[in-house]
């Protein structure tokens, strides 16, 4: 279970999180939406200590990671894998050599064992016949499903996704939403999605965080977020322009 | 900047990073800086054996010229010519790499996986270059040695026996070991500025080309200052 308590994270004088609250339940996958630059990378990153609140905590199974030396830090990150939202490919590596890379440096796996595992998690990504190429010579939904077959490989107990969808097509986009499940399922992982996709994302997480001014605005089931009578809430989900939300645009 | 030395010295003693990072790291800042290193040696060689003969003939001792040289060399230009050269074109492209793998989350994404990246980026490339520095610094000197050979006596006439000579009679161990101390640690400065600057660079491709720009004054000057403090304390 991951809890960010009362987190507090300014950058200059930009207030990005002001008191947020969130406890993800062990064993379930929880959405988090909101509107763009909100801070909800802000917020993963805080999860797995990429970013230090100015004020608060942050607690994963009941562990504090703040002030944790690289070592107990690093011991904590190895239940993570975290996607992220541009894919942060190592650029100078193949595809293949990007998914295979985690595996061979942390598992004593022969050279056999992990080509077939990292081809299984690129087939299972939709994604054949690019082994050999260079991140810069993908679409950017291709980065991102290399991204998410390395995120998967090492089995880890929590996964965040940092909007593992967005800029997919919507046949791809179903399908990675389906292996999300699929996975989640079978392996049983802790999940944090970032996504914009309402109304997929509601079949996709049990539960749903809807992050709105640095704090959390709403927790709760899908039915209930889908039902709920905040306005805020209320006209992210239906994507309407009037209402609280100041899209900013003229 | 000193606890990231501190950090990097400690990653190189816990874990090194493994030998094929550092041989690639060697072929990229030692053996693509031959040609450069060879180009400059020669021409610091011979514009050497130009003004030294300049100055010797004044004197009649023209046949000293390959003792001043083989000295100006070993003890000074080689080690600091071949450490600025290597700034150039190897500490630029460290802070470019590591800067571009720092906006682009290459970095977070491998720490993420609890993987250092000081054992994957910055180890390798210190031992690289406290290897090749000592290796191009010695090409500089032989070839900069024949440099001022090729002018001092192939077009000016001095005496081809008394030019190595006197470089034999004049050079002690102590000499080119002073030199290769000095390269050494111009290698520690060129990978300590390249990957401290490229870490922490600011954001964007901006960020990076302003990272790259600093490395490249910052380990410039600070070869050049602790050369001086070196020479005083070698001397
Ligand atoms: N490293 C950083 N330095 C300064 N500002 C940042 C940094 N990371 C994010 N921000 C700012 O924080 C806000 C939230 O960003 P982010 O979490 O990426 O939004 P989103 O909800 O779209 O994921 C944005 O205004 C962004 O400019
Ligand atoms: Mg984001």
């Amino acid at each position: 279970m991951i809890e960010l308590i009362n987190i507090h994270k300014a950058f200059g004088s930009q207030t990005v999180l002001n008191g947020l609250n969130l406890k993800v339940p062990a064993g379930t996958t929880t959405a988090v939406i909101g509107p763009s630059g909100e801070g909800k990378s802000v917020m993963l990153k805080h999860m797995i200590g990429l970013l230090t609140p100015d004020q608060g905590e942050v607690l994963v199974d009941g562990t504090s990671i703040l002030g944790l030396g690289r070592v107990e830090l690093n011991r904590i990150r190895e239940k993570f894998a975290m996607v992220f939202q541009n894919a942060a490919l190592f650029d100078s590596m193949t595809v293949y050599e990007n998914v295979a890379f985690p595996l061979e440096e942390k598992t004593n796996l022969s050279r056999d064992e992990i080509s077939s595992r990292v081809e299984t998690a690129l087939l299972e990504v939709g994604l054949k016949n690019v082994y050999q190429k260079y991140p810069d010579e993908l679409s950017g939904g291709m980065k991102k499903r290399v991204g998410l077959a390395r995120g998967l490989l090492l089995e880890p107990q929590i996964v965040l996704f940092d909007e593992p969808t967005t800029g997919l097509d919507p046949v791809i986009r179903r399908a990675i939403h389906q292996l999300i499940k699929e996975t989640q399922a079978k392996f049983g992982f802790t999940a944090v999605i970032v996504s914009h996709d309402i109304p997929d994302i509601f079949e996709v997480a049990h539960h749903i965080a809807m992050l709105y001014r640095g704090e959390i605005l709403q927790f709760g089931t899908p039915e209930e977020i889908q039902g709920s009578d905040h306005p805020v809430v209320r006209q992210f989900i239906s994507g309407s322009l009037d209402g609280p939300i100041n899209s900013g645009v003229a | 900047m000193g606890h990231f030395l501190l950090h990097t010295l400690y990653a190189l003693v816990r874990q090194p990073g493994r030998p094929v990072h550092v041989l690639k790291q060697i072929r990229f800042i030692g053996a693509k800086s031959l040609f450069v290193i060879v180009l400059t040696a020669g021409f610091t060689g011979m514009v050497l054996g130009l003004q030294g003969y300049y100055t010797l003939a004044k004197f009649g001792s023209d046949g000293l010229l390959g003792a001043v040289v083989s000295l100006s060399l070993i003890r000074e230009l080689g080690p600091v010519l071949s450490a600025l050269m290597v700034t150039g074109r190897a500490g630029s492209a460290i802070t470019a790499e590591i800067g571009i793998m720092r906006i682009s989350e290459q970095i977070d994404a491998m720490e993420t996986m609890a993987l250092d990246p000081f054992k994957y980026l910055v180890s390798p490339k210190f031992i690289a270059a406290m290897i090749s520095l000592p290796l191009l610094c010695a090409i500089f000197d032989v070839v900069g040695i024949y440099g001022g050979w090729l002018v001092g006596v192939k077009l000016l006439g001095v005496n081809p026996g008394s030019y190595f000579t006197e470089m034999y009679r004049s050079v002690e161990w102590k000499d080119v070991w002073s030199g290769m101390v000095k390269s050494f640690s111009f290698g520690i400065i060129i990978a300590w500025v390249g990957c401290y600057k490229g870490y922490y660079a600011g954001h964007g491709a901006e960020g990076v080309s302003k990272a790259t720009t600093e490395s490249v004054v910052l380990a410039s000057v600070l070869v050049l200052v602790w050369d001086y403090f070196l020479t005083s304390i070698l001397l």
